[in-house]
């Protein structure tokens, strides 16, 4: 019998490589791929939890929702990733540092 | 077999995702990357919400994966060459924060979740008592749009200008400039 702590923490260990993968990788754009799995992992929570909602289905909604919202944001970020490698010539998030003190 | 069939996607899911994390070649990472995206639809298969699942794929695996996939071609093929270099053993030194940070992460969800006794929350035994919960036999979705057409109406129509507002910022910032 498969409960709602199982998909629990199948999230909680998706959203801890996330964290991972966001910490420890050199390039913009596998931490853009660690931020996504973070954002399933939250997607999946949702929907967990939407199975006790048939009437309102808010859960699955806001999933719909947050799914638009990884892509929107996706979109604007590697738009982002673009131009700093155009001024930059890498995307090492630990070399673009014209902002700090 | 639903169990079977948990266990197996979760499986896939979480081991990608691992691969994912731990592997040197930046290619190989983004297809096990579709990978974790197509057994987290089937996950949402399993909990009964087949309309997000559909739109997981379509959209993460249609749209957002094809982005990442072109951000990664534009963006030169030194970047390659230079990340190939680092060794990028999934303990090394300079790993180990992110590693004791992730770990610690997951056990303090892990803790919650397992103490939290998800079976016993109020609402969850309510609306159990009050037959709220899905079956695999009824079809979510018509409820699914006339809800999203009538309850939330609001979220739906700020999501739409969020949307357009991301499209114009995308296509503003990604526009050549003459000056560099």
């Amino acid at each position: 019998m498969i409960t709602l702590t199982h998909y629990l923490l199948v999230s909680a260990g998706l959203f801890s490589i996330g964290i991972y993968i966001v910490l420890s990788k050199q390039n913009a754009i596998q931490v853009l791929i660690g931020v996504e799995m973070m954002l399933n992992a939250a997607i999946l929570n949702l929907v967990a939890f939407g199975k006790f909602d048939k009437i309102n289905n808010a859960g699955q909604t806001f999933a719909l929702f947050a799914i638009v919202l990884a892509a929107a944001s996706t979109a604007v970020a590697l738009a982002i990733v673009l131009n700093v490698y155009r001024r930059h010539q890498t995307i090492d998030p630990g070399k673009i540092n014209q902002l700090k003190d | 077999m639903v169990t079977v069939m948990f266990y197996l996607m979760a499986g896939i899911a979480l081991g990608s995702a691992l691969y994912v994390a731990g592997s040197t070649n930046l290619v190989r990472s983004v297809f096990m990357f579709f990978i974790t995206l197509f057994a987290l639809a089937g996950l949402y298969v399993l909990s009964l919400a087949d309309f997000v699942a559909v739109t997981q794929v379509v959209v993460y695996v249609g749209g957002i994966l094809v982005l990442i996939l072109f951000a990664f071609m534009l963006s030169g093929r030194e970047n390659l060459e230079a990340f190939k270099q680092q060794k990028n053993r999934l303990l090394s030194v300079s790993k180990l924060p992110a590693v004791v940070l992730a770990v610690a992460f997951f056990a303090v969800l892990a803790n919650i979740f397992l103490k939290a006794r998800t079976s016993d929350v109020a609402w969850i035994r309510q609306s159990i008592a009050e037959q709220n919960v899905m079956t695999p036999q009824n079809i979510s979705i018509n409820n699914l749009g006339v809800n999203l057409m009538t309850n939330y109406l609001l979220p739906f129509e700020a999501i739409s200008i969020l949307l357009m507002m991301a499209l114009i910022g995308a296509a503003h910032l990604s526009r050549k400039e003459e000056r560099a």
